[in-house]
């Protein structure tokens, strides 16, 4: 501070008063600034303002559209929009509200823990709109009303168009459901669009499509009076209705395939390898979606959320599993695309595999061994030592190149929300997913594991079914989809979507056949690990079994699969397509700690396949 | 204790008065406080459609807020000032954090997500950036000098910049204004005053680059309402058609069409004061500005008052954003600026500012509560 510098506080007091009054003179002239403002709004231009006011008597009132309805490939309805009945009552037509409500508590149509609620809003309204009393009335609820009708003036049911589910929980999992607009909704909806719209698609293909099946909603221009009561309709522009979908989704195979899997958790897929299109999608067990659209209480939803087969979890879609021996076909094109084996070389399985200079023997599921197997046999039989001397001839990120090129590691491109991108490992990928250096080193013997599907490896049944058809059509794929076909609800017209094919897997044309050949071998072979599930097929079934391991299993351990517990048991797993030839349905299953994909998988596939091929004629 | 005594015996009020003292509250400034609040009470009875369920929230902050005053008005002025640093970089801290993993509501990151409550950063700020510009000129010679002009400048460009990006253009600018307010009080030399107009003038353009889209949809909306009825301008013409149709007297107590019948958008919150005068008339918002005007007059004398230069500051910056706060909502609703997302002080719905408000006016209460009667 400088020497001429020193707080002078007499001075700086009177600097600061002097201030104050020039901020309290300023003050003034704005605060006469907005009285003029005020005059100029209210005295000099009230005639102008008053008149405006007074033809603010038209409200702009929204009108919902009827939302789109989803039918199956057939064009059987899996939803629609039905009447439902709700009791409302309008506060200034009944004299005695307490008294009403309480008769209606005694006639078992009001709830009385509902009561708070109804009072509340009761109070918030305005006397001449309707408060509900209570949603989707029975119809003998209705009918109960209906005959004490006269002893109730102000109240009555109106009827208002809700979602309906008639499969209930038929293909629940794919179709999704309805429910309350949220505030999440609200933050990435056009809320002016959904002005008067109480349901929006939350799961599914009611989520995936909810701006075609939405519409747009239409306006009314009400006359009103000074109380706000309607007093006429003056102009109305039409809301647009949402579009009607046809799924690829066949409801009569998505039946067989529920019940094959009947009793069971699990997964069924099934596409067709010619478009990409979904036929059947079953994730058991199952939920009734009109339990959604309908509202359903907190304990309703907390059951179901805290089911121990957690009914609500779509495993075909996010259900990430080992997956096992399925994927040894796909390994086998890789050992041939890239010149490590051939389809007349064989291995000899002494019944276990060891890395050179390591002690640690990978076991294989025969205690025996296989003998002497070429590739064929080894895919038929599911030798475990001829893949693991694959994988190593092959190395990580081979067999994750060929892996990828069926579409394994990422999302198929579904278009339903949630689906979950499953995981091929690699060196690169090791490094970036653990945290501790020496975990992110790629060790030899995960290469091993990962030739039999086990390790980090992870696919969902989708996922699975998606590489089968993409093997069955030699390597032309198609983005799966679940849209067949757009239809204009108004004029009818209906719009079929162009499959989308994906980049060939680019390999040569008889490794192809020599891989497909060793699936077919599985079914039809002597030997096949599921020729049971071939017998008497009037089709040529290409598959493949598997099982993953759940809990992992020592080296001298011995797997007793009565003495496990239930849920520690092994998944169950099988992918297939037909007719070998020229598939037309590829599918995989996955049975939840099924145990052998041979015993309890193939089976459920063997089914699906016919329901689809054994349809008289129908099958496009 | 004598004195007391013969005050009680001259006084019926005496005791009340002694109590009031004894609190270090000032009975002018509670008065017309509550006076406010209590109109506010039943202005937001006939915006909200007289839902009793608004009424108990309102009550519940105002109850809130009112404590918050009377602790705030215990802490002697001293204390404040030496907690001024501290509350500022807290303040800081909080504001760098929001930015980062704020919780974002209707498109904006305000908020601080603490547990068990939400809190917004940028209303410490409110308060603590007058504290801080007075706590730096407390022992300086005033008028301050150009570097610490400079440093003062920085210290009330932080936290605004921070704020802005959240994006909360209405709390940035009283936030500013709080600490600009304390440069002006201080003495800011009049030469300077007016190069630093010219130099905001210069920096609109900028300003307007750095303007979110909606921001500037505000401002040209503004200067044409007529350009979007069913947009952004929609706010304004619906207000003024609310208050210009209330004429002289009003249209009486939950009367107002504009307002019973929802044509007017954020009656309850931002445009309060536009129901006030569809219901009440020029009588009611002149009677309102009236009373805003005696307690800032208050708020004034009480600087004036003040013993040092922190309290002085602080003092006559608080009553002086108050009247920012009412000009700027007063302004934006009958069309005078801008749409700027400032609610009417007091009488608004809505809790996060009340507390602010109110611990600012407890502040003015201890700064005169305080005041050491010998030295004079």
């Amino acid at each position: 501070m400088g020497t001429d510098r020193f707080k002078d506080h007499w001075r700086e007091q009177q600097m600061f008063a002097g201030r104050i009054i020039a901020a309290a003179v300023i003050i003034v002239a704005l605060a006469v600034m907005l009285a003029i403002r005020l005059v100029d709004l209210q005295v000099l231009n009230f005639e102008h303002f008053s008149r405006l006011s007074q033809g603010n008597r038209v409200r702009l009132e929204p009108v919902p559209p009827v939302r789109g309805l989803l039918y199956d490939r057939q064009g059987r309805v899996l939803a629609e929009n039905r009447p439902v009945y709700q009791l409302e009552l309008v506060p200034e037509q009944v004299t005695d509200i307490d008294g009403t409500l309480a008769r209606l508590i005694a006639l078992d149509l009001v709830r009385e823990d509902e009561l708070p609620r109804i009072q509340a809003q009761i109070r918030s309204q305005r006397r001449f709109e309707p408060t509900i009393l209570r949603t989707r009335l029975s119809p003998e609820e209705a009918a109960r009303f209906a005959v004490k009708r006269p002893h109730f003036p102000g109240v009555d049911i109106q009827a208002r168009l809700a979602r309906q589910y008639p499969g209930r929980a038929l293909g629940a999992h794919a179709v999704g459901y309805v429910g309350a607009v949220s505030e999440r909704d609200l933050e990435v909806i056009d809320v002016a669009n959904y002005a008067g719209t109480a349901q929006i698609g939350k799961l599914g293909v009611e989520r995936a499509w909810e701006s075609l099946l939405h519409g747009t909603t239409g306006h009314r221009q009400v006359l009103v009076n000074a109380q706000g009561r309607m007093l006429q309709e003056l102009e109305r522009t039409d809301p647009v209705p949402g579009r009607n979908l046809y799924l690829t989704l066949d409801l009569e195979l998505q039946a067989a395939a529920e019940a094959a899997l009947e009793g069971g958790r699990g997964a069924v897929v099934a596409l067709d390898p010619r478009n990409g299109h979904v036929l059947a999608l079953v994730s058991l067990p199952g939920y009734d979606p009109n339990l959604f659209s309908t509202g359903l209480s907190s304990a309703q939803y907390d059951a179901l959320q805290e089911d121990i087969d957690r009914p609500l979890f779509n495993r075909a879609l996010r259900g990430q599993y080992p997956p096992g021996s399925t994927i040894k076909p796909l390994l086998a094109l890789g050992g041939l695309h890239f010149g490590v084996t051939t389809a007349t070389d064989s291995v000899f399985c002494p019944g276990w595999f060891s890395l050179p200079n390591h002690s640690h023997r990978y076991r294989d599921w025969k205690r025996g061994g296989h003998g002497t197997v070429n590739l064929v046999e080894s895919v038929a039989q599911s030798c475990d030592v001829y893949f693991y001397r694959l994988a190593v001839a092959l190395g990580i990120e081979r067999m994750n190149e060929i892996l990828g090129r069926f579409g394994l590691g990422r999302p198929t491109g579904l278009e339903i929300p949630g689906e979950a991108a499953g995981l091929v490992p690699s060196r690169e990928w090791k490094r970036g997913a653990f945290s501790r250096a020496e975990d992110q080193v790629w060790f030899p013997g995960e290469t091993v594991i990962t030739g039999i599907g086990q390790g980090y490896l992870l696919a969902t049944p989708l996922q699975l079914a998606h590489a089968a058809a993409i093997l069955g059509a030699r390597g032309r794929g198609y983005r799966p989809t679940l849209l067949a076909a757009v239809e204009d609800p108004v004029t009818g017209e209906r719009q079929p979507l162009e499959p989308e094919p994906l980049p060939p897997i680019d390999v040569d044309a008889t490794m192809v056949e020599q891989a497909v050949a060793s699936m077919v071998a599985v079914v039809h072979g002597p030997r096949g690990t599921a020729r049971a599930a071939g017998l008497k097929s009037p089709w040529t079934i290409a598959g493949k079994t598997g099982t993953a391991q759940v809990v992992g299993i020592g080296q001298t351990e011995q797997y007793d699969k009565d003495e496990m517990e239930e849920r520690h048991r092994d998944h169950a797993l099988f992918i297939a397509f037909a007719p070998a030839e020229a598939p037309r349905i590829a599918v995989s299953v996955l049975v939840e700690n099924g145990g052998s994909g041979s015993g309890v998988a193939a089976p459920v596939a063997r089914r699906v396949i016919e329901a689809w091929l054994g349809q008289p004629g129908a099958v496009d | 204790m004598a004195l007391s005594e013969s005050a009680w015996e001259r006084r019926p009020l005496g005791i009340a008065a002694s109590v009031m003292d004894g609190l270090k509250l000032d009975g002018p400034l509670l008065g017309g406080l509550t006076l406010i609040c209590a109109f506010g009470l039943v202005v937001l009875w006939s915006s909200g459609g007289q839902d009793i369920g608004l009424i108990y929230r309102q009550c519940a902050r105002l109850a809130i807020a009112f404590a918050t005053m009377l602790v705030v008005a215990q802490i002697p002025p001293k204390v404040l000032r030496l907690w001024s640093p501290w509350l500022f970089g807290v303040g800081l801290l909080l504001l760098v954090l929001v930015l980062v993993g704020g919780d974002v509501g209707k498109g904006a990151q305000r908020w601080l997500d603490l547990g068990f409550m939400r809190f917004q950063p940028s209303e410490v700020m409110k308060l603590s950036v007058p504290m801080m510009a007075a706590w730096y000129l407390h022992n300086r010679p005033l008028p301050p000098r150009l570097l610490e002009l400079a440093i003062l400048a920085l210290l009330v460009v932080l936290p605004v910049l921070l704020i802005a990006q959240q994006p909360d253009l209405g709390t940035a600018l009283l936030v500013a204004s709080s600490g600009v307010l304390v440069l002006l009080l201080g003495g800011l030399s009049l030469r300077l005053i007016f190069l630093l107009g010219a130099a905001a003038v210069g920096f609109a353009p900028v300003l307007w680059h750095f303007m979110h889209d909606y921001q500037r949809q505000r401002v040209l909306t503004f200067l044409n309402p007529e350009s979007d009825p069913l947009g952004a301008g929609y706010h304004i013409i619906q207000s003024k058609i609310a208050i210009g149709s209330g004429g002289l007297f009003g249209k009486g107590w939950t009367n107002g069409t504009q307002a019973q019948l929802e044509f007017l958008p954020e009656r309850s919150t931002d445009f309060i004061f536009a129901v006030l005068g569809e219901e009440f008339g020029l009588i009611g918002l002149v009677l309102l500005l009236c009373a805003y005007l005696f307690v800032i007059g208050r708020g004034l004398y009480i600087a004036v008052q003040a013993q040092d230069t922190f309290s002085r500051l602080l003092a006559g910056s608080i009553a002086l954003t108050f009247f920012v706060y009412v000009f700027v909502n007063t302004g934006m609703v009958t069309g005078l600026l801008p749409v700027v997302g400032v609610p009417l002080p007091l009488i608004s719905y809505g809790g996060t500012s009340m507390v602010t408000l109110m611990a600012g006016f407890g502040m003015l209460m201890s700064v005169h509560g305080h005041r050491n009667l010998l030295a004079r």
